[in-house]
């Protein structure tokens, strides 16, 4: 009876842990998502085959973006997922584009110039304020794997308790 | 439920004439790949045969038949078909008398899987060219099938599909978690059959051409849904099966060579992430660059994550239970937990990759060989990708489900015999957050 209770008591303690790190990294991670003040950032993107440079830019939800191709090889393009925008540089020319950044999140940069083979994976990356869904993917499964943990620690537990 | 118990469909399961209309419409689509990776467009992104095999044929295998049919693409393959029939004498049933070709059995050396664990990391390593040259995507579809045809002449059965195909190997892995199944109905009758005509065959049928005994099967991974026995059992003893997602996974691996397809799959899932939807113009180069020296050192990296690095964590996880079962038994046990994790992470980045290209097919279709034709009026597509903002969710949803899955699986294998799952699920979570931080 008191090995129950005790086993009651650390399921508890471990229950309540796990829910408090969700809640700790689920309010860390809404921190991330307020929006600064708005600036007007210029990046410019160095386009050759197969790769962008810099290939991952990082920049604040609001902020009026303009972005400056330039391709160093052929003739590339760049498409901008989620905002629906693209721009194309002929080789050793400039091409820029100015958006405001009002949708938070990740979204990748493609190629829309086929430039060569490997084309298709040409890709770089923009995130606008927190990652958002990266951040709901590590909630989620944090959230999923505390209960699991627990669960399994207390059925270990029981199946070497000897049977009465 | 007994889908053999409906009479149409055991009727066009038990006719050999569905199956060979199917499968010789796609040697003929095989075969005009390989003339359009030869003589079509040398673009990748607008030829034939480097988007319908890889955007469509991939995105139909990956995203459909393997996860609910399993094996149901072997059914229909190709590529052995030339050689089956060179082998048979026969293209329906069988002959009166046998041909005579080699016959031979494939020798016990080589009666496991570790060359389709090669021959996929052989031609993952060069993924890179495969997937965007028309010229290797020709060159590795004849192959296969010449290879499948000459392994017909000399060795009996199927022996390029069990022992060879580097589809095989992994479809055959991820088959175990599908809700398809082909088993004897009553092991009984089958002991009691002096026939064993399902292995041996008779003039109602072949026996088994993957060379399993299907009176003996408990998982899907070596039962490649040719039918064959549910026509020449003579008691009407074979059944096609629904059953709960993942069954055969509740019988945990035992074999080193699948053991390290698990690995060889989930690594590899990984790299192509990292590789083709990543950022990283380092990566691409070394990939792209075949034989320079960027080239070997990612080819070491590759081979070390997934006989090194993914094994040996996995391993240090083990070694915290005190227990007698000898750790190579536990390490094949427990790798069955992470075989719907690699599938889930090959869905993932399959949505990805398929979703991103899906445009080009329009434009190929239009243009099967790059003659200016305009066959459906879509030649003049533009690319766009689809649907991306329904990526990142259904990818969060494709991984969670995976290490749930595989966090369950852990449970099932480790609790009954009094072992610990919680390494095994930290070990998930961990390369499930991993692949999560690569795709989003």
């Amino acid at each position: 009876m008191r090995n129950m209770a005790l086993q009651r008591r650390r399921d508890t303690f471990w229950y309540l842990s796990g829910w408090m790190i969700v809640l700790i990294v689920f309010t860390a991670f809404s921190g991330i998502s307020q929006p600064g003040s708005p600036a007007e950032p210029l990046i410019t993107i160095e386009a050759r085959q197969f790769a962008y440079q810099p290939g991952e830019i990082r920049v604040r939800q609001g902020d009026r973006v303009t972005l400056r191709l330039v391709s160093t090889d052929v003739v590339h393009g760049l498409y901008l997922e989620g905002y629906d925008l693209s721009l194309q540089a002929e080789p050793g020319k400039t091409a820029t584009l100015t958006f405001v950044a009002d949708k938070p999140g990740s979204f990748r940069f493609r190629c829309n110039v086929s430039c060569g083979s490997m084309h298709p994976f040409m890709i770089g990356k923009l995130t606008v304020g927190a990652n958002e869904w990266l951040y709901r993917f590590i909630f989620l499964l944090v959230a999923v794997f505390i209960p699991v943990v627990v669960s399994s620690a207390r059925q270990k537990t029981q199946s070497l308790e000897p049977s009465v | 439920m007994k889908l053999t118990s409906v009479p149409l469909l055991k009727f066009l399961l038990k006719s050999r004439y569905p199956q060979l209309v199917i499968s010789s419409l796609l040697l003929a689509g095989t075969v005009f790949s390989i003339f359009t990776a030869f003589f079509g467009s040398p673009v990748g992104n607008s030829n034939f045969a480097v988007i319908f095999v890889w955007i469509v044929w991939w995105a139909m295998l990956i995203l459909a038949i393997v996860p609910f049919l399993g094996r149901g693409w072997c059914a229909v393959c190709p590529i052995p078909l030339p050689g089956e029939w060179l082998q048979r004498g026969a293209v329906l049933g069988p002959p009166d008398q046998k041909p005579r070709w080699l016959g031979l059995r494939v020798p016990s050396i080589f009666r496991n899987i570790w060359l389709q664990n090669i021959s996929f990391l052989f031609l993952a390593l060069f993924s890179s060219a495969l997937l965007t040259s028309p010229q290797m995507t020709g060159i590795v579809l004849t192959a296969m099938l010449v290879a499948a045809l000459a392994l017909s002449l000399v060795f009996e059965r199927r022996a390029f599909c069990r022992y060879l195909c580097p589809v095989g190997g992994f479809i055959g892995l991820y088959s175990q978690a599908a809700p398809l199944e082909l088993r004897a109905k009553d092991q009984k009758v089958c002991a009691q059959c002096k026939d064993k005509s399902c292995f041996r065959g008779s003039r109602l049928g072949y026996g088994c051409p993957w060379n399993v005994f299907p009176a003996g099967l408990s998982k899907n991974t070596y039962c490649g849904l040719c039918f064959e026995c549910l026509r020449t059992c003579p008691n009407d003893n074979i059944a096609i099966t629904l059953r709960p997602f993942g069954k055969d996974l509740w019988q945990p691996v035992r074999r080193l060579d699948e053991a390290f397809k698990v690995f060889i799959m989930l690594g590899s899932a990984l790299v192509y992430t990292s590789v083709f939807l990543g950022p990283w113009g380092w990566l691409k180069d070394a990939v792209y660059n075949l034989g320079s020296s960027s080239f070997f050192i990612y080819s070491l990296a590759f081979l070390s994550l997934v006989f090194g690095i993914l094994p040996a964590l996995f391993v240090f996880g083990m070694l915290a239970s005190k227990t007698d079962i000898p750790l190579k038994e536990r390490f094949a046990w427990f790798s069955t937990t992470l075989i719907p994790l690699g599938l889930m992470f090959w869905v993932a980045f399959s949505l990805s990759f398929v979703l991103t290209n899906a445009s080009y097919i329009l434009s190929v279709a239009s243009d099967p060989l790059a003659l200016g034709w305009n066959l459906f009026g879509t030649a003049q597509t533009s690319w766009r990708p689809l649907l991306p903002s329904l990526l990142a969710p259904f990818q969060t949803l494709m991984l969670v489900i995976g290490f749930l899955w595989s966090a369950s699986l852990a449970r099932k294998i480790a609790l009954p015999r009094g072992l610990t799952p919680i390494p095994i699920i930290l070990y998930s979570f961990v390369v499930t957050l991993f692949m999560g931080w690569l795709l989003l």
